[in-house]
């Protein structure tokens, strides 16, 4: 089957490569570019660990091909921390807020904070678990991973953090 | 066939997530369909990417049987990667500018077939109009899904499981399809014709959804019961309503994966009309509705409980409908 060439900018930089239609985004993105921070869980489009930013949305890149990423500008797990080279106020929060046991789910649930984030700078906690809602961790420590989220508004809105009592 | 055998399929996807199917894929994979290292699920095909709808239309006509259109992609893409699902080529309408958004024209709103449900979302003007759409499309998958998944792809599929035929059926929604001989103009109420059968033939693309603006002042609701995020509803009930001195001046509802179509519950609508919402009145509206059901027994629960669920839905949407009127 003929080769597509598709163009595209992944974490900043720009990428050309030939792909296979039936290639997945992940698979592209993990097999050829290295990038394997997004992860493949379930591959059935359920568990979210595999998400990734695509033009402004959360999109599990297990349901995507990368052709259709053609043109595309996409953030990986790999592009999230800031630009120095220090966590992302997401990232310091998960660490701070203990928001990962395992760490599987961790990338997909740092990346789809940062797009709710970005469309959200504030959200209740409900809002936080309705965004989230695509994103699973088998470990269950939602607590913890919706602290972290909530950890890192704060520190984006440059408020200090107040867990909520129990 | 084709169609008939794909309801089967979409049955096991369904049930992937609660059986833990998914090793299905991995057989899949293992199977040693790999090339250049990198593994691929689903069989090859050949991908287009046209840019206007007359474009997609000539390739569809052209291609048969063997071509499918691509929208969002979050049903035909896991059923390709279980190869459920392997046609020869994609046809992304995903390039077509013109198939995108929500508009007013004249008394309709005319919404995008490559609208995304996050689109239908975050739209003002069907807050404002139709705040139906928004109320039923926050209920659909999670939102990576619906920041892809398009409002085409999930009237046009013909899913007894996706949410908003039944919201189309509800609105009295018509669809734009266009194929090579011209477009033309299919009312939702007479689209579905079974599980993945519709009135779209081969090589027609589903362009536009047209809905009558509702009234002002209109009560609406979607009650959708589901197991978890991300599931299809073991019954759902949407209901559109208006009132006057206290009665139920019109009344429309559909239900949604309670048998192999949507389903447009005319008879408890006309049970309705007229009444004041009373419990009597009600009990009678729902049984009316639960008698035209026929879902299937499955890992949502029996056929008996699925039918009652549908009842459930359609008292609390009438009377979540109902506190919404005059507003």
């Amino acid at each position: 089957m003929a080769r597509s060439q598709i163009e595209l900018k992944v974490n900043g930089k720009s990428v050309e490569a030939l792909v296979e239609p039936r290639t997945l985004l992940i698979h592209f993105l993990r097999e050829q570019l290295n990038l394997t921070g997004p992860h493949i869980g379930c591959e059935t489009s359920h568990c979210g660990a595999c998400t990734v930013d695509l033009d402004g949305k959360s999109v599990k890149s297990c349901t995507i091909f990368a052709v259709q990423a053609d043109g595309a500008d996409i953030r990986t797990i790999e592009g999230i921390a800031n630009a120095d080279g220090t966590l992302h106020a997401i990232q310091e929060g998960f660490r701070e807020m203990h928001g990962l046991q395992c760490g599987f789910c961790t990338p997909g649930m740092i990346t789809r904070a940062y797009r709710l984030l970005q469309e959200n700078k504030n959200p209740s906690e409900e809002e936080i678990r309705f965004g989230i809602a695509g994103n699973l961790c088998r470990c269950t420590g939602y607590q913890n991973i919706v602290k972290a989220i909530q950890f890192a508004a704060a520190k984006l809105n440059g408020v200090p953090f107040q867990e909520a009592a129990e | 066939m084709a169609r008939q055998r794909a309801y089967g399929i979409a049955d096991r996807i369904g049930a992937a997530s609660l059986n833990g199917v998914p090793t299905i894929s991995r057989v899949n994979c293992e199977s040693g369909v790999c090339e250049g290292g990198v593994p691929v699920i689903p069989a090859a095909f050949s991908y287009h990417r046209p840019k206007s709808v007359q474009e997609a239309v000539a390739l569809l006509a052209e291609l048969g049987e063997n071509g499918r259109a691509l929208a969002g992609g979050h049903s035909l893409i896991p059923m390709m990667k279980l190869r459920l699902a392997s046609p020869g080529n994609l046809v992304d309408l995903a390039g077509i500018d013109e198939l995108k958004g929500v508009r007013v024209d004249g008394n309709d709103i005319v919404i995008g077939a490559m609208t995304t449900q996050h689109e239908l979302i975050v739209s003002n003007l069907l807050a404002d109009k139709i705040p139906l759409i928004r109320e039923t499309s926050l209920q659909i998958a999670d939102p990576q899904v619906r920041y892809l998944g398009t409002v085409g792809g999930n009237v046009a599929n013909g899913d007894p499981g996706n949410d908003m035929p039944a919201v189309m059926l509800c609105l009295g929604a018509s669809y734009s399809v266009t194929g090579k001989s011209g477009e033309r103009r299919i009312a939702a109420r007479e689209f579905y014709q079974g599980a993945y059968l519709t009135a779209l033939e081969t090589g027609e693309v589903l362009t536009t959804v047209h809905i009558p603006a509702p009234a002002a002042g209109h009560g609406w609701a979607y009650e959708k019961l589901k197991r978890k995020v991300g599931d299809y509803a073991t019954a759902a009930a949407a209901v559109m309503l208006t009132m006057k001195g206290g009665r139920v001046e019109n009344c429309s509802i559909g239900l949604t994966n309670v048998a192999d179509t949507p389903l447009w519950a005319q008879e408890a609508a006309k049970i309705l009309t007229g009444s004041a919402l009373d419990v009597v009145t009600i009990k009678k509206a729902v049984a009316a509705a639960e008698v035209i059901t026929s879902p299937a027994s499955d890992a949502r629960g029996p056929a008996q409980y699925r039918t009652k669920m549908a009842g459930v839905m359609l008292a609390r949407a009438l009377e979540h409908a109902k506190s919404r009127t005059g507003g």
